[in-house]
């Protein structure tokens, strides 16, 4: 979900850079004042961390393999800016010494992955855990959360791009969001087994978060909260009115940067996209999106049951790790 | 991982190493301003970019040879992205647009990176008034990377060499555990270097 440099128009880059310094000067500003000075090397060591664990691999189907992205990780460890904060670190680390995600760009992959994936996807976890007691519900309300981060991060991934005039929204969103669905659920039990590890050997860990978390921080709320709906607002909502809006945008963009030639090649298969009846394919995966986020709902509540009872009944082969 | 890996070359001495970062930093990034501003129109432009960007490499003196094999590593990253826009009418324009904006941006932040170490880099970011919390975490993030990837690889192969069962489930859980554990290994890694860091008179 990386975007690199060259993707992005300056308009976009401007918007997603000023934003995201929005958010990460927020979440310094709120560690800063809620953070015990001895927890502040925890942050630079749980960055290192995030990166580590980034780098082990999960096998999947036919020789691919997936890894941690760690967003919700994260922020239920140490709560939801220290999360933004470690994120926007790995992403910079990532940026400048690995070339992994553009310089330019570097403003649109914190807001994606740092704050809507992050901050924002907390808020969906605290929703579901102050419904759900006991860690079963903790590990549930995560599974679930982190299902959600990795959708909403790269349906605004997509936005950007679309919104740049690089791939079309009809394109990007549901190639997108299409794959992260599935990415999603990797990356909910990887969260899931995690949690449950540490739940096992240090519960105190997990506990000292739902301290800190048990009492909202209602300006946290509102300024995460304000920064997302503006950026989905600014980024998706050219798009979501309905559809030749949006097309007649990047057809515009198109025409300016290819000049006339491209002219016909750009309008003719327009209707083929609406296939009447089935909708488009953006409708279609916006109601896979909606019957994916209860599927996943459901699957988060049997694997935080099965995880919880595997780490309950303490019959764990984990003693080789330690 | 050795610790050099991250920026083996920025340590190196040239001409292009000896600029001040910031001035370093504020090059690259009006290089990718120009990068994403040429209109396909003008690709001769692109040419002068590359050859521009060459002559930089060339002038710091890094092995180029270890250059252009970072550079095709990371291209897939680019033509990942890429392959998107093929989708599209008109997309092949788009597709080779996209590929020669980012190979060149790609380019560009490579020598960035290769030739300015990151604690110079952090100390610009000083001076542009980034949160001090942040900057202490990348420069903890930076010294601690390698220790970390050395710890989950020395896990990973002590687990491997417990292990026998090959199935799938086995192993999600196995590497699940590595990473928890990992994660409890990094807390208790932290509160040392706090205590050593108190040690030596840091002060928030």
């Amino acid at each position: 979900m990386h975007i690199p440099d060259g993707f992005l128009d300056t308009k976009t880059a401007a918007v997603t850079m000023g934003l995201a310094a929005a958010g990460v000067g927020w979440a310094a500003h709120s560690v800063r004042k809620t953070l015990p000075p001895r927890k502040v090397p925890l942050l630079g060591v749980t960055a290192a961390f995030i990166f580590a664990a980034q780098m082990l691999n999960f096998p999947i189907a036919g020789g691919t393999s997936g890894h941690l992205l760690g967003g919700m990780l994260a922020a239920v460890l140490l709560g939801p800016s220290a999360g933004v904060l470690v994120l926007a670190s790995v992403l910079i680390i990532q940026c400048l010494l690995f070339a992994d995600g553009g310089l330019l760009a570097l403003g649109a992959n914190i807001f994606n992955m740092g704050i809507v994936g992050t901050a924002g996807a907390y808020g969906i976890y605290w929703l579901v855990r102050r419904r759900a007691k006991g860690l079963q519900g903790q590990l549930m309300a995560a599974a679930f959360a982190s299902w959600c981060a990795v959708v909403i991060a790269s349906t605004s991934c997509a936005a950007q791009l679309a919104l740049s005039g690089t791939v079309r929204w009809g394109i990007a969103f549901p190639a997108m969001a299409g794959v992260h669905m599935l990415i999603g659920v990797g990356e909910a039990i990887i969260t899931t087994l995690v949690l449950a590890t540490i739940a096992a050997t240090r519960p105190d860990l997990l506990r000292e978060e739902a301290r800190a978390a048990g009492a909202p921080r209602y300006r946290g709320v509102i300024v995460y909260g304000l920064l997302i709906a503006i950026g989905l607002a600014l980024l998706i909502s050219p798009f979501a009115s309905p559809w030749p809006d949006g097309l007649e945008r990047v057809a515009g963009k198109l025409d300016f940067m290819g000049k006339a030639a491209l002219h016909p090649l750009v309008r003719a298969p327009l209707p083929d996209y609406v296939i009447p009846g089935i909708g488009s394919p953006v409708v279609a995966t916006a109601l896979a999106g909606a019957i994916g986020t209860i599927v996943m709902f459901v699957f988060a509540v049997i694997l935080a049951r099965v995880v919880t009872r595997r780490t309950m009944a303490g019959d764990r082969e984990s003693a080789a790790v330690r | 991982m050795h610790h050099d890996y991250l920026d083996r070359f920025s340590r190196l001495d040239s001409p292009v190493h000896r600029v001040p970062a910031w001035l370093k930093l504020a090059c690259a990034l009006s290089l990718l301003l120009i990068t994403i501003l040429i209109p396909m129109s003008r690709a001769a432009l692109f040419g002068v970019l590359a050859a521009l960007l060459i002559a930089i490499a060339v002038a710091s003196r890094l092995p180029l040879l270890s250059l252009a094999g970072r550079l095709l590593m990371l291209e897939p990253f680019v033509l990942g992205v890429a392959l998107l826009s093929l989708f599209q009418p008109g997309g092949g324009a788009i597709f080779l647009r996209l590929v020669a904006r980012g190979s060149l941006c790609l380019f560009t932040v490579l020598l960035l990176s290769s030739t300015t170490p990151f604690s110079e880099i952090l100390t610009v970011f000083r001076k542009l008034r980034v949160p001090a919390i942040l900057i202490t975490m990348l420069a903890l993030m930076y010294r601690y990377i390698f220790v970390l990837v050395d710890e989950a690889e020395r896990m990973s192969r002590a687990r491997a060499s417990r292990t026998f069962r090959r199935d799938r489930s086995h192993m999600w859980r196995a590497r699940g555990d590595v990473i928890g554990r990992l994660f409890v290994r990094s807390t208790e890694r932290a509160e040392r270097i706090y205590a050593a860091m108190c040690a030596r008179g840091w002060k928030t």
